[in-house]
């Protein structure tokens, strides 16, 4: 394990000079995964930046109705905020659903939109992997891929996002707020992330040292009405297998308006753009629900092992918005 | 005077000290002067390290050697070849243990080993089992010592006249030993004596192997494992991390501490290996077996041969007049395979219980009554009548408690919205098998007792099974008894495995009482020690060669996510017979932990190799799923009076491995049950439930 020096800053001006200054630092949240990683050997920071300590852990009402969330917040606080129980149960399911109450415990909001991929391939030194080392192949491609990508995947990698959180707040619409070396600015949940494309090992938008101070909820009555849904290969402690985050507004039987939102199938958590189109403004059924989400997955491309995520997804898909109607 | 101790639900001795953290573990023991070593594995599956180079490793900070088989000290020739370490430059598989970074602190040990260069010649490689793989063999025999293949009357005439045939293949993915507590050693050496702390299930076996890796007499060799966090068989013998530390100690001449990673324990410890069975039953249509055929392959490495027992099961369970089992194995460029909680009989009974359940299916019979109309009170091989054989009680015993009557046999009968439910039983049996041991017992002035004996406690309770065997057999209420366990610098013991620790260890204890007691004869205490001592190597050398085995049914309501395919255990039962039960808290701890072992080879694990790296992919908690509580939602277990006086003294029979055995089995057959389909390859996951037409 390559020795780091460690740092505190006092504020985000400070954490975000002290990284543009160190090009193989990293900032340090809850280090559920990150850790991990260092003691894998496949992140190896030279200098750890601690972001624990700065004042982004509040969850604070703001007057356009929405919710912004400092991105020190724990998973199991947030999940727990009374305001995001109530307006957003997509995300406080969504967290729930995710890792072990330990984990939850330490995991940071901002962190947790970061996390690394867990391809097997990625995580291990000795193996083929265009992420972790650009240029050595993909060895999921034609490996063990059955918890891998089936859209949007290219030949360099087949990875997918990991985070159970990102997926919801992909289906609300967040805004991230990040702060660079140029200040402060605000991304919306859709461009933070990227296609693997040739360079999956550029997994953000962000430029280097730029820090998420915050995420912010719109303001999004329909929510009221929103689940997340997520199937894995044990009750408890799994990455998804397939997962799905919905948010559905109906006008009597009619879909006035619809969130959609999977993970475990791509790169990115996968806002289902296509499903949600073919929902909107159609008197709701399960069979609609079924028509959307093979619309969505008609560009499905999946790898020899996992085939299965189109069905399982089509299956979560009808269940979470057949709930929400029926609520 | 026995004073009740056994049969008394006592919590374990060392209880608070392991939830407070005074046990010390392998490598928990304060050490002045300590280092740490890391191993190195191969990068390559099979091949010859034609260089290495140490320079930046040995110019890392912290690092204070790195051994390797140019400079490792020697090892003595004898010892199982996959022990003889750092000694060639072959390599045998990937993940092999090449070399070991020992450094001042862990880290720059982790560092270090990141920055040996090894350089390789590789040849072609073959690491996975196919049923038609050139390299099948017939090994000399099975583990331990059982022929290969037995075949009485003619099982090919006999299946062929049958009116009822059932003729199916199931295979069994590779499943990893993940204990609490790694493979971890802390190895010093003192004037050319070896002391270590080491983690495993039999000090007195691992005393033995490394005086014999060092050419050293037993007595220079002592090995502490007080306190074992779990083994499951991977910790039987010496393996590569004692082997390792003893060797980088000896090399940089201070004390070492070396623990596998998680990712280290999915190797070089063993597994249990992949299996592909083929299991054909002939019956009359009233559902009496006929014939019975298993042909089990499995695989080893290059290194050393594992020939895993697999059909062995078959030879005892069920009576039929016509019988065949074979066992064919395939060297692979693989690590070799190990021991792991009921080696065999577990992945064989998974492909004859679920077999049986085809059968009832095909002749229309309940699956109980199947398997009591099959019952047999004579070894269907031996000829001769079991010690004790109680089935059809457990059966019975179990149906009616977990409410079998008037289960509709039809699969896919019950459904709850989405859910398909289902119910499954499977027979379980493990031999009861005792092997020699050693004892003291001292009385002391002060009325109390030391009793000592070198069992190993992985977690199951052994070390108060022992005490209150003891405090029976002296007589004596056991607050008055202290129990020593865990050292090989007391009398020899077997190991904590094959289910018979209890049995050989308690047998030891009681003689050792018994003899004090001779000595003692008014029972005042003595003004100074007084000690006996007992080995039972005469005493069960001389035991004669019957058929004794520990029964149990297994059964299991599941219900099946139409949807998704999702499988979720609703409730499991298992009723045991299992000789005489000296503590019955850490008895159904014993079987319920088996159970929940089976439940998860059932439906959650899976080594997942990549043949191009001839390495599972998967090789950590996150990856490789183990069941977790979630995934057990209602577990019990109950267990028969039984007693059998042809066992041991104690009239015990092991407990820690029937519990798995059948578990799978049930589960399979309940998941049929819910469905309709038959999984024949686990683990039952969604993904081959999800696609199967008309399961919604």
């Amino acid at each position: 394990m390559r020795a780091f020096r460690y740092h505190r800053p006092a504020d985000v001006a400070e954490a975000v000079a002290v990284l543009a200054a160190e090009p193989q630092g990293a900032y340090l949240g809850g280090g559920t995964n990150l850790v991990d990683l260092m003691k894998l050997g496949v992140q190896r920071p030279d200098v750890l930046v601690d972001v624990t300590r700065l004042p982004l852990d509040t969850v604070e009402e703001v007057p356009d109705g929405g919710l912004r969330i400092g991105a020190t917040v724990r998973n199991s606080d947030l999940a727990a905020h009374p305001v995001v129980r109530r307006d957003y149960p997509v995300l406080a399911r969504a967290l729930l659903a995710a890792a072990s109450g330990q984990l939850r415990n330490m995991a940071t909001t901002g962190g947790n939109l970061l996390q690394r991929t867990r391809c097997v391939y990625f995580q291990d030194t000795g193996k083929a992997c265009n992420k972790r080392e650009p240029g050595s192949g993909c060895a999921a491609l034609h490996g063990q891929n059955r918890d891998l990508a089936v859209l949007d995947w290219s030949e360099q990698c087949v990875a997918t996002h990991p985070s159970d959180l990102a997926v919801a707040l992909t289906a609300l619409g967040t805004v991230v707020e990040v702060h660079g070396a140029d200040g402060p600015r605000d991304i919306p949940i859709a461009e933070l992330y990227r296609s693997p494309g040739a360079h999956p090992e550029r997994e953000t938008t962000l430029t280097r040292g730029t820090l998420i101070t915050a995420v912010r909820l719109p303001p999004l009555p329909a929510a009221r009405r929103s689940t997340y849904l997520k199937v894995r290969d044990r009750a408890s402690f799994a990455f998804a297998a397939g997962s799905v985050a919905a948010v559905l507004d109906l006008d009597g039987d009619v879909v006035r308006d619809v969130r959609l939102a999977y993970g475990a199938v791509a790169h990115r958590p996968w806002r289902a753009y296509r499903a949600e189109e073919e929902l909107r403004g159609r008197p709701f059924s399960p069979e609609l629900a079924a028509r959307a989400a093979d619309a969505e997955l008609a560009q499905a491309r999946p790898l020899r092992h996992n085939g299965f995520k189109l069905p399982l997804t089509r299956a979560i898909t009808v269940r979470a918005l057949t709930e929400l109607a029926s609520s | 005077m026995s004073t009740g101790a056994v049969g008394r639900a006592y919590p374990r001795l060392e209880g608070p000290a392991k939830v407070t953290g005074a046990a010390r573990y392998a490598v928990e023991y304060p050490v002045d002067g300590v280092s740490y070593g890391w191993a190195v594995p191969s990068a390559v599956v099979r091949g010859r390290i034609t260089r290495i180079d140490t320079t930046q490793a040995l110019a890392s900070p912290g690092v204070l050697a790195v051994l390797h088989h140019g400079n490792a000290p020697r090892i003595a020739p004898g010892p199982p070849s996959e022990l003889r370490l750092l000694q060639e430059p072959t390599v045998h598989y990937r993940g092999q243990f090449v070399a070991v970074v020992v450094a001042t602190t862990l880290e720059a040990a982790r560092e270090g080993a990141r920055l040996v260069r090894i350089d390789y010649d590789t040849g072609p490689h073959s690491t996975v089992l196919t049923d038609d793989h050139p390299g099948l063999y017939a090994p000399e025999h099975v583990n331990p010592s059982y022929p290969t293949d037995t075949a009485e009357g003619d099982f090919d005439a006999g299946y062929a006249a049958a009116p009822v045939r059932v003729d199916a293949t199931y295979r069994t993915p590779a499943y990893h030993n993940n204990p609490m507590e790694p493979h971890a050693t802390t190895a010093q050496w003192h004037d050319g004596r070896l002391v270590v702390h080491d983690s495993n299930q039999g000090a007195s076996s691992v005393q033995a192997t490394l005086a014999e890796l060092f050419a050293l007499p037993p007595e220079s060799v002592r090995v502490v494992a007080e306190h074992v966090g779990g083994g499951f068989g991977s910790k039987g013998y010496a393996k590569a991390a004692v082997v390792l530390a003893a060797l980088a100690a000896r090399h940089v001449d201070r004390p070492v501490k070396l623990a596998l990673t998680r990712q280290q324990l999915f190797g070089p410890i063993g597994y249990r290996t992949p299996t592909i069975q083929r299991v054909r039953l002939a019956a009359d249509t009233d559902g009496r077996l006929t014939a019975i055929c298993h042909d089990a392959i499995s695989q080893t490495s290059t290194i050393q041969e594992f020939a895993e027992q697999t059909a062995v099961y078959t030879r005892s369970m069920y009576a039929a007049p016509h019988r065949r089992t074979t066992h064919r194995l395939v060297r692979l460029d693989v690590p070799t395979p190990f021991w792991m909680r009921a080696p065999g009989e577990c992945p064989g009974a998974y492909a004859l219980e679920s077999a049986l359940d085809e059968l009832a299916v095909a002749v229309g019979i309940d699956p109980v009554e199947l398997r009591i109309r099959n019952d047999t009170a004579v070894d269907p091989e031996q000829g001769r009548p079991f010690t004790s054989r109680n089935l059809v009680a457990c059966l019975r015993e179990g149906a009616q408690r977990f409410g079998w009557a008037g289960r509709d046999p039809a699969p896919r009968s019950r459904r709850d919205g989405r859910w398909l439910i289902g119910t499954g039983v499977a027979g379980s049996s493990y031999p009861a098998r005792s092997r020699p041991s050693a004892a003291t017992a001292t009385a002391r002035p002060d009325g109390s007792f030391l009793v000592r004996v070198n069992a190993t406690d992985i977690g199951t309770g052994a070390r108060t099974a022992m005490w209150q065997v003891a405090a029976d057999a002296l007589g004596v209420p056991p607050e008055r008894v202290e129990i020593r366990i865990g050292d090989s610098a007391l009398p020899t013991a077997p190991v904590a495995g094959g289910s018979m620790g209890t049995s050989s260890w308690s047998w030891a204890v009681i003689r050792a009482a018994q003899a004090l007691r001779e000595k003692l004869r008014d029972g005042t205490p003595p003004t100074s020690e007084v000690t006996a001592a007992a080995d039972t190597t005469e005493e069960v050398g001389g035991q004669p060669a019957l058929p004794r085995y520990a029964y149990g049914a297994q059964f299991v309501e599941v219900r099946v996510d139409a949807d998704t395919g999702e499988v979720r255990l609703n409730r499991m039962l298992g009723v045991f017979a299992a000789g005489r039960v000296v503590n019955p808290t850490t008895a159904r701890s014993q079987l319920i932990g088996g159970m929940t072992m089976g439940l998860s080879m059932a439906l959650h694990e899976e080594g997942l190799l990549d043949e191009r790296y001839g390495d599972w992919v998967n090789h950590d908690l996150a990856t490789y799923h183990i069941t977790g509580c979630a995934d057990v939602e209602s577990i019990e277990a109950y267990w028969l009076d039984e007693r059998d006086d042809e066992l041991n003294p104690a009239g015990v029979k092991g407990i820690g491995e029937v519990g798995i055995v059948g578990t799978a089995a049930a589960v399979a057959n309940a998941v049929h049950h819910a469905t309709g389909v038959r999984i024949r390859e686990l683990p039952i996951r969604l993904d081959k439930l999800i696609g199967v037409s008309g399961l919604a």
